[in-house]
């Protein structure tokens, strides 16, 4: 509790105290009067006070207008008890809804605690002092011990270690870092000792860029919460009018129709319990604090969003169109098989790798990446590249040729037909065949589920989008189970490729493009969501998508589609609940059933519950 | 230009008063209040005199919600 809400519940013992004291003693007229005011005023003068400046402000219609106009006129009509009541339990409500919605607050916050505090900036003298890390320059040498995060992006000039990611990326994979190597702020450092020169400042660094991304996504607004800030602006007045109307009409019509007793107090009390319900204050917290809980839970799973408005239409996802490298594959060659004949499998890698030892084909290198022998230069000779072809090399003094069945052909060798997919590297020594190796870029392990969940959260359509060759293309689209594919796109035709979907898909679906977020931005923008992948550090991805996926698995798409629907759901119940108990309160009110207690029980009790029932959003565990 | 300021307001309907309220200020392309970060967002017309602007700002949130904060560092 902070200053303000410690106040407020002193002022509601005191003020409690002398209302029990002003009801039990037995006084009446203008004494009980004076002794029901003190409390009254104990408990509720800011509330007059803001009424006051209110209405020389020309702000009518807001809540503490409202809650002093009900308790001034319940005073009025002699119902001391009622008014000082209401005060009071208005006061605690606000107080209640003051402390969980800052709980929420907290809540969120904490599981977005990955900014560090400090950073160990070095010194002369081999030392180092912790300093803010907002005062270290780019290109300082920063220190950071086993255990500590990781407060600035930078490169490490000594020491080695294994970085948890997690709090980036919402999975415990460890990752091992070397001299060299690029090291991103958020990381917890968890074995050595490590010296790092850092390349950007805080504000730029990615654990700084990632929370201003979440904090200012509930600045963008969603529709179902400019639809509640709209509602509310016509609810209050509306309300406010439908009081006036039942304190006069009624009493009016008694007079017309020469009734004996109007019942002028009867129904104004009926009328002020209008005016307490009428405050849309749950509506209008609840709705923005389920996705503020939502985004907050998205990003615990390492699942940036951008927006509300993102979290709230990726529960429309109908369409998805999906890039193939480096989005559902690795985007990474690797050696597949080695068939070796008549030699050793490590035999044909290791000719293999020395024929390839000069080109700069990325299969060849990965050849090379593949053997884990030293590789000897010394003794290869005479290299020839036959363009279309592969190689032909000298090693130790074998003529070694690598490459396709037309380089095989060439020499006289009948290659084997290999009918998987993926780039078969023949190779021959001394003119004699020894076997392949086939090359492919390897689906990723999660791949194939994630395709399966989207299928069964109702996407209609997968897209699978590549600029790569039929062959591959159609066979990872075979793999994971995608019909439709177009395969050797250049990234102006995938931009056109999407505007064909947008143009034929009804205006509420909503079509999702994912992409590795590198060479993917105008078709990220195009889309209506754009979802970018892997983005540890890809300041271009987090620019371009709506949605950032910190790590390189595709179930992740799956999940923030699930945690929209969560999110959602929540806050429809939210609004049909708040709506629905506060409508039926006001018929009950009107007919003289709801009086002030069940009146304030709508306004307060109702927003308590909401709130509660917002915060399951931030849950996202078993998700 | 944009800017992010601290702010205080105690209830959800508050925020949105300031928002627009903000929006309406001249000098001030858009704006945009969070609630529950406390956090108010101003994006500027082009030259134009932040100080000054933030001045009417925060005086015009204050007519029509006069509990309001806006901490202008």
């Amino acid at each position: 509790m902070n200053k303000k809400q410690k106040k407020t519940l002193y002022r509601i013992i005191t003020a409690a105290v002398l209302f029990i004291a002003a009801a039990a003693a037995p006084v009446t007229g203008y004494v009980e009067l004076v002794l029901f005011i003190i409390p009254y005023l104990v408990i509720g003068y800011d509330v007059l006070r803001k009424a006051f400046k209110g209405i020389i402000n020309g702000q009518i219609f807001d809540e503490n207008f409202l809650m002093a106009i009900a308790t001034v006129g319940a005073l009025l009509l002699g119902e001391y008890p009622e008014a000082v009541a209401v005060m009071l339990f208005y006061q605690v409500g606000e107080l209640f809804e003051s402390c969980a919605v800052e709980k929420s607050r907290r809540n969120i916050s904490d599981l977005m605690d990955i900014a560090p505090d400090y950073a160990n900036l070095e010194i002369g003298g081999g030392g180092f002092e912790a300093v803010d890390p907002d005062d270290v320059e780019i290109g300082s040498v920063i220190v950071i011990k086993p255990g500590e995060r990781i407060p600035i992006d930078g490169e490490i000039i000594e020491g080695s270690s294994v970085l948890n990611t997690s709090a980036l990326t919402g999975e415990s994979v460890p990752r091992d870092v070397a001299p060299g190597d690029a090291v991103i702020s958020g990381c917890i450092n968890m074995t050595g000792l490590l010296r790092v020169r850092t390349t950007k400042e805080f504000g730029e660094s990615t654990v700084s860029r990632i929370l201003e991304l979440v904090e200012e996504s509930s600045m963008k607004k969603s529709r179902s919460e400019n639809f509640i800030t709209k509602f509310a602006k016509y609810y209050t007045p509306i309300v406010c009018i439908s009081a006036a109307v039942l304190a006069a009409l009624p009493p009016l019509a008694n007079i017309l129709l020469l009734n004996p007793e109007p019942m002028w107090a009867e129904w104004a009390i009926r009328a002020l319990t209008f005016l307490v319900i009428s405050c849309p204050c749950a509506l209008v917290i609840s709705v923005p604090l389920s996705f503020f809980g939502g985004i907050g839970g998205a990003s615990a799973k390492g699942i940036l969003i951008k927006g509300s408005n993102y979290l709230e239409s990726l529960a429309k996802a109908k369409y998805i169109v999906m890039d193939k490298t480096g989005t559902l594959t690795k985007g990474k060659f690797q050696v597949e098989q080695i068939a070796a004949e008549s030699i050793a499998e490590d035999e044909l890698l290791r000719y293999a790798a020395h024929a390839e030892l000069y080109s700069d084909h990325p299969i060849s290198r990965c050849i090379r990446d593949t053997y884990e022998g030293g590789l000897e230069p010394q003794l290869v000779s005479e290299e020839t590249e036959i363009s279309g072809m592969g190689v032909k090399v000298m090693y130790e003094g074998k003529a070694v040729a690598a490459g396709n069945a037309k380089l095989m052909a060439s020499i006289g060798i009948e290659a084997p037909i290999i009918n998987n997919p993926g780039t078969v590297v023949y190779v021959a020594v001394d003119d004699v065949y020894a076997g392949y190796i086939l090359v492919a870029d390897t689906v990723k392990p999660g791949a194939k589920k994630a395709v399966d969940s989207l299928k069964s959260l109702g996407i209609r359509e997968i897209t699978l989008l590549t600029g790569d060759l039929k062959n591959a293309a159609v066979d990872t689209a075979e793999k994971l189970g995608i019909e439709d594919v177009k395969y050797e796109l250049l990234p102006e035709q995938k931009v056109y490729e999407v505007e064909k979907i947008l143009e034929r898909k009804q205006d509420k679906e909503q079509l999702v493009f994912v992409g590795d977020g590198i060479n993917d931005a105008p078709v990220l923008m195009r889309a209506d969501i754009g979802i970018a992948m892997g983005a540890m550090g890809s300041d271009a991805a987090i620019e371009a998508a709506d949605i950032v996926l910190m790590d390189d698995d595709p179930e992740k798409i799956g999940t923030a589609i699930k945690i929209s629907k969560k999110t959602l759901g929540i806050v429809y119940q939210n609004i049909v609940f708040a709506l629905g108990v506060k409508g039926i309160c006001l018929i009950l009110g009107a007919l003289g059933i709801a009086g002030m207690w069940a009146a304030i029980f709508a306004d307060v009790g109702v927003m308590v519950i909401a709130v509660m029932n917002a915060m399951r959003a931030l849950n996202t565990k078993n998700i | 230009m944009k800017k992010t300021y601290k702010i205080e307001v105690d209830c959800a309907v508050c925020a949105g008063k300031m928002e627009e309220a903000a929006k309406k200020t001249e000098g001030v392309k858009d704006a945009a209040v969070s609630f529950l970060t406390q956090k108010m967002k101003v994006e500027f017309e082009d030259g134009a005199d932040v100080d000054h602007i933030m001045k009417a700002v925060a005086s015009a949130c204050k007519k029509v919600e006069a509990d309001c904060e806006i901490f202008l560092d």
